[in-house]
């Protein structure tokens, strides 16, 4: 898994040797992303949708991805496998694939890529399929494009992925459209399709958000067994914090195009160090206690044109002071992980004000 | 299945029964017939006499079941201005509306649907630009005048082709002229067709494009890519399945206009067809004629209706579902 | 005390938020005016000949449809000439009765332009009645209404104004055909055309119905007539002004159509599309500018003013922001 091929005159590439997100990474990590930069060029000037955002994912591994709307969790998805929607584009950053540089790559040398080492699910599985294709269509034309096989071991492999989603009957369903098809039913088969080619990375971008309640579990639980079978790693974009506390190992916020805090799942949910992250957590009733008023925090996320200068959180922060307002934190360490808050300063770190906020209450899971 | 096309049978006598109404209302109040075939000076023994014959003097009814069961069998009168039977004025006219008609169409697909799926394939390519600028005036002008225009560019200024007329047109069986085996028919062909094509032209240009743009921003589209399926199978595989499905029943309906629009490019060209004789009919307020002219028009489009409505449905899995399905 | 004298005078005052004008100019409609260059032109070229047919009576050098202001002598002059019997200055040549083309064409341009707005007014005002009245009532008048809209949407429009042309003159004696042309064409284009108009307002219409603030009208005990033209009409509007502005452009080239086939404006009172078809006669004989003026100047209208109903329509369309 580590990269020794090198074309001449690009530097070598060894990222990670320090500690990111909590855990020092004993191989190469699968994805590695480095201050990277997704600009939106518009009529009122450029809107800048990711801000230095900087995470490894290790082989095997879940990343969860949260954030509200807009924070930019799906627009870091799209801006790895390249399908960013223009006028987007990447402006800075380097991403690396299983240690090779992949975000310079022209087009044609990126498509090779897709399905066949990064994989990707949407969101709504009515809107992902083809109406007009059978699904045995659909699924033997991905596998085909990726892996060396005739029309018969196509099917053939195609039947066994779809029984492989748990879909029963497969046989008949070959020859189904996909509006013949529960909703459930029909995540399964997306994830069939992005698994078609064994991709070691996938992204599954709000992949349970579309579905009933009841089959969200189900489908959680298929995608964690097969990635954990095929040691496939995965970057689970979602604003729904039971998702993550479900299924990822570790977990990645998102607040307004930076990525604000990372550590494993259950440190962050149980001790935030970040403060909007403490807001989140605060804000999910929990079983035990019963409140009058559900936690808020105050203010909203600012909108991409309008983000302050220094911390982006600064005007909602309870412990906000001026080097806040002017200076931009960096990830540094704090608790298990990683934050980007003056609190966690190594070297000078800043005072707690309001000692008895409210975020103080958030609850145990 | 069976419901579906009951129901669009329906809908088609429905809509020809109202046409059927407004022809023999035509007939029956608009002008007096009799008046028109005997001119002023009959006698009123004249006048009774043909009124017997024609059955002007049953009632109202019983003159419109008479009207409907001729139409039937394409009986139509006798044409108030040239005094001869309607039908064969229309049949003698048919060929050259229908030559003319379906070599527009031809033209109009094929060119319509090519230029469609380039400009919304290489959107920023200047050729993709200047097409679309160009079709802005293809839009914009009415069919006289490009025909006229090209008249007075190719026929006056260039001498290239025929301004007016068919051509000499060769006889096929006893009924059909043809004008496509002659060098002079083709060339007198090509300026008419153009002319009555380009509206079409950019309608389903403009129309390909902008379903194909629509269909390349879907999720599906997208999932696609990241499957890794190239550009290759993405566009013209999958993008040019979605965009033509709902794309056909428009163009079919289209180009069942195209006969109607034969009217004005008959005009211009002076081409000897069915329009022509319609415009005259209605300059002259020949009566039969329009009637007859109406019904056939009608005929027409909602025959090419009903086809386009079971294209569709034998085309589209989803629809076919809602009969039978899961 | 004093340090307050010497502060600056000015109090201070929020500053002043900007005014219409202002606002209408940093809109997103004229920014993207602005940066079309063919729309900038088609919006000169129409507002031009707008103000040129408005004004023709000021403008032409002569009424060519007055005969007493004619002198046959002068015909067929060609362009940029002076008569070498009369002394008149023929801008654009004149044609077979000595008419000077450019003032028929000024001429020309007002009844076509005359005709289109009316037709669009009158398709418009009938459309949205209908519209109206069948999305807000519903029952048995939506039925018949829609019916009949739908049996009139499988034909073409030019069909249908043949039709009714044809129909109209029949019931009128033929001396007074020329006279009434231009109240038959206004007519005919109308009645050809206000389906796309009912069925946006009845769309709208039905949108509207089911909001809030009509029930609450109702509780009230608003009558109806109040409710539906006080509140709801100004609200369904809007798709019916985008319709118009592409219906004038369609009315234009209905009106110039039918004048060409014959059935519409007199070579007595032509519009533009009479004179092109008096001109394609002299198409072979060398009289080219009877033919290519008029026509050059149906092409200018047409195409600016659909340019900038495209244009229009784009802008006002949500969708395609």
């Amino acid at each position: 898994m580590t990269s020794s091929t090198q074309s001449s005159g690009e530097q070598s590439v060894q990222p990670t040797s320090h500690k990111l997100g909590g855990s020092t990474l004993q191989e190469e990590p699968v994805l590695s992303v480095r201050h990277m930069r997704v600009e939106f060029p518009t009529r009122h000037g450029t809107l800048v949708a990711l801000d230095d955002v900087s995470f490894d994912i290790a082989p095997g591994e879940v990343l969860g991805v949260v954030g509200e709307s807009g924070a930019g969790k799906s627009m870091t998805g799209n801006a790895v496998i390249q399908l960013l929607e223009p006028p987007g584009r990447i402006a800075d950053g380097e991403v690396y694939l299983s240690g090779k540089r992949i975000d310079d790559l022209p087009e044609e040398d990126f498509v090779p890529l897709r399905g066949r080492h990064i994989g990707m699910i949407f969101q709504d599985p009515l809107t992902s399929l083809n109406p007009l294709f059978s699904i045995g269509d659909q699924l033997i034309e991905t596998i085909r494009t990726h892996l060396p096989m005739n029309e018969k071991q196509a099917r053939e492999e195609a039947l066994r992925l779809l029984r492989e989603v748990g879909i029963p009957a497969a046989e008949e369903r070959l020859n189904s459209y996909p509006h013949q098809f529960s909703g459930g039913m029909r995540q399964r088969v997306v994830i069939a399709l992005a698994l078609a080619a064994r991709p070691e990375f996938i992204i599954a971008d709000e992949p349970t958000t579309a579905l009933d309640v009841s089959v969200q579990a189900q489908i959680l639980a298929l995608l964690k067994r097969l990635c954990a079978d095929h040691g496939t790693a995965v970057m689970l974009v979602t604003h729904d914090m039971g998702v993550i506390a479900e299924t990822a190992d570790r977990v990645a916020v998102m607040y307004a195009g930076r990525l604000i805090e990372i550590g494993p799942v259950e440190e962050v949910i149980r001790s935030p160090q970040h403060p909007y992250t403490k807001g989140l957590m605060a804000s999910i009733p929990g079983i035990e206690k019963t409140l009058d008023r559900l936690y808020q925090i105050e203010g909203s996320m600012p909108r991409l044109a309008a983000i302050p200068p220094g911390c982006a959180f600064n005007p909602r922060c309870p412990h906000a002071q001026e080097r806040c307002r002017s200076e931009r934190p960096d990830l540094m360490p704090a608790g298990a992980g990683q934050a980007a808050c003056w609190l966690h300063d190594p070297v000078d770190p800043l005072p707690r004000l309001d000692q008895n906020d409210e975020q103080e209450y958030a609850h145990v899971r | 299945m069976l419901a579906f096309l009951i129901q669009r049978i329906l809908q088609a006598i429905f809509v020809m029964f109202v046409v059927a109404l407004i022809s023999f209302s035509l007939f029956h109040y608009v002008g007096d017939p009799v008046l028109n075939m005997l001119g002023q000076e009959a006698t009123e023994a004249d006048r009774a006499e043909l009124r017997g014959r024609l059955g002007l003097d049953q009632p109202v009814v019983v003159q419109f079941y008479r009207f409907i069961v001729n139409a039937a069998q394409f009986e139509f009168g006798i044409s108030y201005r040239s005094a001869r039977p309607v039908t064969d004025l229309i049949m003698e006219r048919l060929p050259a509306t229908l030559e003319l008609a379906i070599i527009s169409a031809i033209f109009a697909v094929v060119m319509g649907i090519g230029l469609g799926i380039y400009t919304a394939l290489r959107r920023r390519s200047w050729l993709s630009r200047f097409i679309m600028t160009a079709s802005l005036v293809g839009v914009s002008l009415p069919t006289f005048l490009i025909g006229v225009l090209l008249i007075y560019l190719f026929a006056v200024e260039l001498g290239w082709l025929p301004a007016f007329g068919r051509g000499q047109t060769v006889r096929i069986g006893d009924w059909w002229t043809t004008g496509l085996l002659t060098t002079s028919g083709l060339r007198s062909l090509i300026l008419p067709a153009i002319t009555l094509g380009l509206f079409q032209l950019t309608l389903i240009m403009r129309l390909v494009r902008a379903e194909m743009l629509e269909v390349l921003s879907t999720d599906y589209i997208k999932f696609a890519r990241a499957r890794g399926l190239s550009d290759r199978v993405v566009n013209l595989r999958h993008a040019l399945k979605n965009t033509l499905i709902p794309v056909i029943t428009i163009i079919g309906l289209q180009l069942g206009t195209i006969i109607a629009f034969a009217i004005i490019t008959e005009t211009v060209f002076q081409w000897p067809g069915v329009g022509a004789l319609f415009i005259t009919a209605v300059r002259f307020v020949d009566v039969p004629v329009m009637a007859a002219y109406l019904m056939m028009i009608a005929l027409v489009f909602v025959v090419i209706n009903l086809v386009v409505d079971l294209l569709y449905y034998a085309v589209d899995p989803r629809l076919r579902a809602q009969g039978g399905g899961k | 005390m004093s340090q307050d004298i010497q502060r600056s005078d000015t109090p201070p005052v929020a500053p002043k938020p900007p005014g219409k004008l202002r606002t209408f100019l940093d809109s997103d409609i004229v920014y993207s005016w602005k940066r079309q260059p063919v729309v900038i032109v088609a919006t000169l070229v129409t507002l031009i000949m707008f103000a040129a047919a408005l004004f023709a009576p000021w403008i032409a050098p002569q009424n060519p449809f007055d005969p007493r202001q004619l002198e046959l002598i002068d015909a067929f002059t060609p362009p940029l000439t002076t008569s070498d019997f009369t002394g008149n200055f023929y801008l654009l040549g004149s044609d077979s009765q000595g008419r000077d083309v450019f003032s028929a064409i000024l001429y020309g341009s007002r009844i076509s332009l005359l005709v289109g707005f009316a037709a669009v007014i009158f398709a418009l005002a009938l459309g949205t009645a209908l519209g109206l009245m069948a999305g807000f009532r519903g029952g048995w008048r939506d039925a018949l209404i829609m019916r009949i809209a739908d049996v009139q949407l499988t034909f073409p429009s030019i069909l249908m104004a043949l039709l009714i042309f044809g129909v109209i003159r029949g019931f009128l004696p033929r001396s007074m055909h020329a006279e009434v042309a231009i109240i038959v064409l206004i007519i005919a284009i109308g009645l050809s055309d206000w389906v796309q108009y009912a069925r946006a307002v009845r769309g709208a219409t039905m949108v509207e119905k089911s909001k809030e603030y009509v029930q609450a009208a109702r509780v009230i005990g608003l009558p109806a007539r109040k409710l539906l033209f006080q509140h709801i009409l100004p609200n369904v509007m809007r798709p019916v002004l985008v319709i118009g502005t592409i219906g004038l452009a369609l009315a234009i080239i209905a009106e110039a159509t039918l004048s060409f086939l014959g059935v519409g404006m007199p070579a007595t009172q032509p519009s533009l599309g009479t004179l092109i078809r008096v001109g394609q006669d002299y198409m072979f004989s060398g009289e080219w500018w009877i033919l290519l003026f008029p026509g050059v100047a149906l092409l200018m209208l047409a195409l600016s003013v659909n340019l900038l109903g495209d244009w229009l329509r784009d802008i006002l369309n949500p969708k395609l922001r």
